[in-house]
């Protein structure tokens, strides 16, 4: 049935190859969203946040990243609706639900934090918290030494529009464009009009929030993140901003927020915000390139490959008192009362 | 002799020529100021920041995020309180993040009171600090500590916060620091920035020695029976004065400890001189509700209640909203000599 070469979009287009691949990925991201809801309702895991409603723009920034461990490779600074942008990394699902399950083998946080809240060294995802914009105060740092190393390392830092109400987002435009000192920053707002359950338009009066960027000389895009195809470009064309020029660029989507801010919030599903990969598999077979029945098997696979994850991961052990304390501290050869990791009070 | 503050440039010119120091960042930090108490000037690798406390933690985060060690400075702790949040991640993200990142990071900032500054520039920072898990907590109460204290802080391969006692930053050393010329003015020539002019100012440093003392290893300064005496900063050479004039006319001898490291601290170190003297008082300034000498008295409680031969004190600062500019108020809100002097002689002389 693939007989069109590329899909457009607008005036942009991408291969029929390269739409599928994205296709697959979002596909995967969501049933293992789901999944994850589920495993919040059920007992098999006690909290969900995600990014249903992000796959389209979230896949296409994974798949952008130079990936990699030190400063010769893309930092990324995320929040916790990623997840679709690890799986494009090619890191496994069963990773991801093992946080979602607070498995001791999660390797982000050993069933620490709330699912979505990566931390992987050999990527350059540093750890991913909970206040929404910290991330921004932190970029910098990075991409100093990304641009004092050389080579076409990136920063990529995502947040959401609620969140760059902080005077963290401010940070970031002020540090990433001291005179002399610009930084390969590539500032990512998701915005979902949303902060849990306040409207933007209700607290926000700018235009689009990368127009801040305009006073500091940040070049800036809009873009539909629920377009993939509009989404890869935009992001194409940031990355080469940053990589060549070593100077920042911003760039807002607007996404949709499917299921609500968290399980705390029942993460029903939204009925009445534009699903990406609905909008996406109309494109594909307008366009001839994917059958009904070839869609259903690419959810049936990821379905399938999401259960497989959760029946693994509930198999794996769960943390045990004794690493309460562990990884605390890193062993330390000038410190008298814990060399090694933490260990309680001082005795 | 160098001066505390002296000695703080010293480490941090060692730790950035041998240690691999890349970042020294903060307000006024790099040329032409050097640092409001003049702890940066000349170093190769500090570097003004903007005005702008969550950046400069932030930003050193990434710096050790990416390989570089850095250290922050805070021009006074009092404006270090819109960072708390970005303290605690660089505390937490090891612990939370399953050991995936060191985090070598020192902040150093100048703390407490008594250069008459007023409400923002008198704050105590280590009992919020010591409820930051995850971070490491020094503060010297003398030049050759400063150093010894500040290159460990570089080594640790953990965040490490460095509170440097204001009141002392230019009190010179009673020990030499390896490598440091004896005579101070010479001293002086070599590495403090001129005044006026300095653009073509280079320092000459002193060929300096790697010495070391490590985190959570406290230092008595003083030996005795009567009692133990345990504080840090600030206070600890008033706990010293103190004790050598009771000394002097009582014959009361003390164990005088000074903490060095608020976290982890020396616990068998205290616990030890508590069991022999049975009689205990731990002194600072921070403010009295909730303050970290009310830890230590805790332990002391909860471990050696039996031991004890009298009740235990804590001397620390009043709970006030800050400190008035007139000395009328610094000296009646933070402890001074005659307090503790008077503290410690009736701690000693109570009747068991």
């Amino acid at each position: 049935m693939t007989t069109v070469a590329e899909v457009h979009s607008g005036k942009e287009a991408l291969s029929a190859e390269q739409c599928l691949a994205i296709h697959r990925v979002m596909v995967r991201a969501r049933a293992m969203e789901e999944r994850m809801i589920q495993m919040s309702k059920s007992g098999e895991g006690y909290f969900w946040i995600g990014g249903p409603g992000e796959e389209a723009f979230n896949t296409c920034l994974g798949l952008h990243i130079k990936k990699g461990c030190g400063p010769d490779y893309d930092f990324l600074h995320l929040h916790y609706r990623n997840a679709a942008t690890l799986l494009a990394m090619q890191l496994p699902m069963l990773d991801a639900v093992r946080q979602a399950a607070l498995r001791v083998t999660d390797p982000h946080s050993m069933g620490r934090n709330f699912v979505g809240h990566y931390a992987l060294r050999q990527y350059n995802i540093v750890p991913v918290s909970s206040p929404v914009e910290t991330q921004y105060a932190i970029a910098p740092g990075t991409a100093i030494v990304q641009k004092r190393h050389g080579g076409d390392g990136v920063t990529v830092v995502v947040g959401g529009d609620a969140g760059s109400s902080e005077g963290d987002f401010a940070t970031c435009m002020i540090w990433s464009t001291r005179p002399g000192q610009e930084l390969p920053v590539l500032m990512i707002v998701m915005n979902n009009q949303w902060g849990i359950s306040t409207p933007m338009r209700s607290q926000h009066s700018e235009r689009h929030i990368v127009d801040r960027g305009e006073a500091f000389g940040i070049p800036a895009e809009t873009v539909d993140g629920n377009d993939p195809i509009a989404s890869w470009h935009a992001l194409r064309r940031a990355f080469q901003w940053c990589r060549r020029k070593r100077h920042p660029f911003m760039l807002e989507a607007s996404v949709s927020r499917l299921h609500g801010h968290s399980s705390s919030s029942g993460a029903v599903r939204v009925r009445d915000e534009p699903d990406c990969i609905a909008l996406f598999e109309g494109k594909l077979q307008s366009a001839g390139l994917l059958a009904q029945d070839a869609i259903d098997d690419a959810w049936e696979g990821a379905r399938e490959e999401a259960a497989a994850a959760v029946e693994q991961a509930l198999r794996e052990p769960e943390p045990a008192a004794g690493d309460v304390y562990r990884h605390t501290y890193a062993p330390s050869g000038v410190d008298a009362v814990y060399p090694d990791d933490y260990t309680g009070l001082p005795e | 002799m160098a001066t505390l503050v002296q000695a703080v440039r010293m480490a941090l010119h060692y730790g950035e020529t041998y240690l691999g120091v890349t970042d020294i960042l903060g307000e006024d930090v790099g040329p032409p100021l050097g640092g409001v108490f003049t702890a940066t000037q000349g170093l190769a690798t500090a570097w003004n920041t903007p005005l702008d406390e969550r950046g400069i933690i932030g930003a050193a985060m990434g710096i050790a995020y990416a390989g570089g060690r850095p250290v922050a400075e805070i021009q006074f702790c009092d404006y270090g309180f819109n960072t708390i949040d970005l303290l605690k991640i660089a505390g937490n993200q090891r612990w939370a993040g399953a050991g995936n990142y060191e985090l070598p990071l020192v902040v150093m900032t100048p703390s407490g009171s008594g250069i008459r500054g007023s409400l923002y520039h008198s704050h105590s920072f280590e009992s919020w600090a010591s409820r930051l898990a995850g971070w490491k907590i020094v503060m010297p109460s003398n030049a050759l500590d400063a150093y010894g204290l500040m290159l460990s802080a570089i080594l640790d391969p953990n965040p490490v916060l460095v509170l440097l006692p204001k009141a002392l930053l230019r009190v010179h050393g009673e020990q030499l620091i390896p490598g440091e010329p004896a005579d101070q003015e010479y001293l002086k020539q070599l590495i403090d920035a001129p005044l006026g002019d300095r653009s073509n100012w280079q320092p000459r440093w002193p060929d300096l020695d790697e010495y070391l003392v490590p985190i959570g290893q406290a230092n008595r300064v003083r030996e005795g029976t009567a009692a133990t005496v345990v504080s840090y900063g600030r206070t600890l050479p008033l706990c010293v004065q103190a004790a050598d004039a009771l000394a002097a006319a009582h014959g009361l001898t003390f164990d005088v400890i000074d903490l060095r490291s608020i976290f982890p601290y020396d616990w068998s170190a205290l616990s030890q001189s508590v069991l022999k003297t049975g009689r205990v008082l731990l002194v600072n300034e921070d403010t009295e509700v909730t303050n970290f000498g009310e830890h230590l008295l805790r332990r002391v409680i909860d471990e050696h209640f039996y031991e004890l031969e009298v009740r235990p004190r804590v001397l620390q600062g009043r709970h006030l909203p800050g400190i008035g500019l007139h000395q009328t108020y610094e000296r009646n809100s933070v402890p001074q000599l005659a307090h503790i002097q008077a503290t410690l002689q009736a701690l000693a002389t109570e009747e068991a």
